[in-house]
């Protein structure tokens, strides 16, 4: 059976895609409760409607995630970094799929009108202060785990792009152009040490 | 295919990327947050020289901290739906939920201290959609910018030794900024009215109405009162909270009026002065009359976890480029987050 060195393409496609979203949604989130300057009301109307992207892009990516084959992490990696790789993902699909519901969520007991162009969506949470004084802080505890956890995977696949060179990161990246028939580093696990 | 094995120094360097792109991130984002530039003013700042002036009250606003809430309607006229599209300018009816308050971070403060009073409205259209708007009873703001605003609270800070702003800071802050004068006139003069319900309340800021076709129209708009002006008399001076009482036995004998009146600027009139009058010869239009008939006190009323922050805005009228706006919008998030989590953490 032919083992996949890498994720499916639309897969690939909807990391990118969604990495690039929610690196700029948290920027965006950190900037615009601080700022007080003009680009305030520009990033909150950025904001909401990116975050509904994501919310959706993530459905997406899980059922793809379900339905298609993917690789196997090298057997060369120590288990315990095999399971921190499992955990950090499982964790960072909760935050991506919790996050925009707590926004959603916080918005609805506050009572605002949650709007994306001139559709109303309907509430998600009824009015309640205890719902919201619990939602509020709880989006930007979330905001900075997601942060963190992306930090930490950006930094592991970095690790195994430039140092271990095991084909972890081209699972993802895509693999290199004119080099599909050459054995890589996942059917050879004693490569790239 | 192997690949060549890695030097040492080429390993170190390598490891050198690895950590450098997401410190540089981890870096980049506390200085989008404002962590990492102390002297750029941020929502924070602003509500901790407001919670400086107005005292420590957990579960209060930061500012107009004492209020009641106030229930009622707005009758469109029709005649604004020209200027703006929003389905509350159409003629019919718009359920309100309001709240008069006074100036300041002080829920205990005596009413006839302050002589700044507002009204904060959110009416809620049927689509779903909401317009929040918070005015007050004075003609123009202080300052223009949220540097100034931010510098004059700090100028007016109570001194720690006589309990009262130091008046040499204050005359240091007039000269740097002159345009405050006329407010400092305005306030010398002004005496406050016997009610609510007869004070005129001030977007202050401009705002853009949308009309069906598209068209931007920039505007002011006022709470005009149906009630006539009294001045303040010496029996109100000995009761705290008579504004609370005058509004009840006034809302005992019957609903209490003002009409929404437009103000549309001219050509050469700017939105983004709030201490600038437009002429009085501008084009106005009376949208409708707004009808309270009940007041409830703000502590579990409905008025209480509502933020009427002014850029909750219905789809017919957007933001102008007033710079105060986006600083209120922020601030006032901050305020509320603060205030909700204190109250639920106090049952």
């Amino acid at each position: 059976m032919k083992q996949n060195n890498t994720f499916h393409p639309a897969l690939r496609v909807i990391h990118w895609l969604m990495a690039a979203a929610i690196m700029a949604m948290l920027f965006i989130g950190v900037a615009m409760v601080a700022t007080v300057s003009s680009s305030h009301s520009l990033l909150v109307a950025i904001h909401k409607p990116l975050g509904l992207m994501i919310l959706l892009l993530v459905a997406v990516r899980l059922w793809l995630r379900f339905t298609t084959a993917k690789p196997a992490l090298p057997a060369t990696l120590p288990g315990w970094q095999k399971l921190l790789a499992h955990l950090s993902h499982w964790a960072l699909y909760a935050m991506m799929l919790a996050q925009p519901l707590i926004g959603w969520g916080m918005l609805s007991a506050a009572g605002y009108p949650v709007t994306l162009g001139s559709m109303v969506l309907p509430p998600v949470v009824p009015v309640s202060n205890a719902a919201y004084a619990f939602l509020r802080p709880l989006h930007s505890w979330v905001a900075l785990a997601l942060f963190m956890t992306v930090m930490l995977h950006l930094a592991a696949a970095l690790f195994h792009a430039l140092i271990l060179r095991d084909g972890v990161f081209s699972s993802m990246a895509g693999s290199c152009k004119g080099k599909r028939s050459t054995p890589r580093a996942l059917d050879n696990p004693a490569d790239g040490q | 295919m192997n690949k060549p094995s890695l030097s040492t120094r080429q390993k170190l360097a390598r490891l050198a990327i690895v950590a450098v792109i997401p410190l540089l991130l981890i870096g980049l984002f506390l200085w989008a947050g404002g962590w990492l530039a102390p002297k750029r003013l941020t929502s924070d700042k602003l509500v901790a020289a407001l919670e400086k002036s107005g005292g420590n009250h957990p579960g209060y606003r930061r500012n107009h901290a004492k209020g009641v809430c106030i229930l009622g309607d707005f009758f469109a006229s029709g005649n604004a739906s020209t200027l703006s599209r929003a389905a509350l300018f159409a003629p019919g009816v718009t359920p309100v939920v309001g709240r008069f308050a006074i100036a300041g971070g002080n829920p205990n403060a005596p009413d006839y201290t302050v002589p700044v009073r507002s009204m904060a409205l959110a009416f809620y259209q049927k689509n779903g959609e909401q317009w929040r708007t918070g005015m007050n009873a004075m003609p123009f703001f202080p300052v223009q910018s949220v540097q100034s605003f931010y510098d004059l609270q700090s100028a007016t800070l109570p001194d720690a030794k006589t309990g009262k702003p130091d008046p040499a800071k204050i005359q240091a802050f007039v000269q740097q900024h002159p345009e405050i004068k006329p407010f400092f006139a305005w306030a010398k003069q002004y005496v406050p009215s016997s009610s609510w319900a007869s004070d005129r309340f001030n977007s202050l800021n401009a705002f853009n109405f949308i009309d069906a076709e598209g068209n931007s129209h920039l505007v002011r708009w006022s709470m005009v009162p149906h009630a006539d002006y009294q001045p303040i008399e010496a029996k109100e001076k000995g009761d705290t909270n008579f504004l609370q009482s005058d509004l009840q036995q006034r809302l005992a004998q019957g609903p209490q009026k003002w009409d929404l009146i437009i103000t549309v600027a001219g050509p050469h009139d700017r939105g983004n002065d709030a201490t600038v009058v437009w002429p009085a010869d501008r084009q106005m239009i009376n949208a409708g009359t707004l009808i309270i008939n009940k007041t409830t006190p703000q502590q579990h009323g409905a008025c209480n976890d509502i933020n009427y922050d002014p850029l909750i805005l219905p789809n017919g009228i957007t933001a102008s480029d007033d710079p105060l706006l986006n600083a209120r919008s922020s601030a006032y998030a901050k305020s509320y987050n603060a205030r909700t989590y204190e109250q639920a953490g106090a049952h």
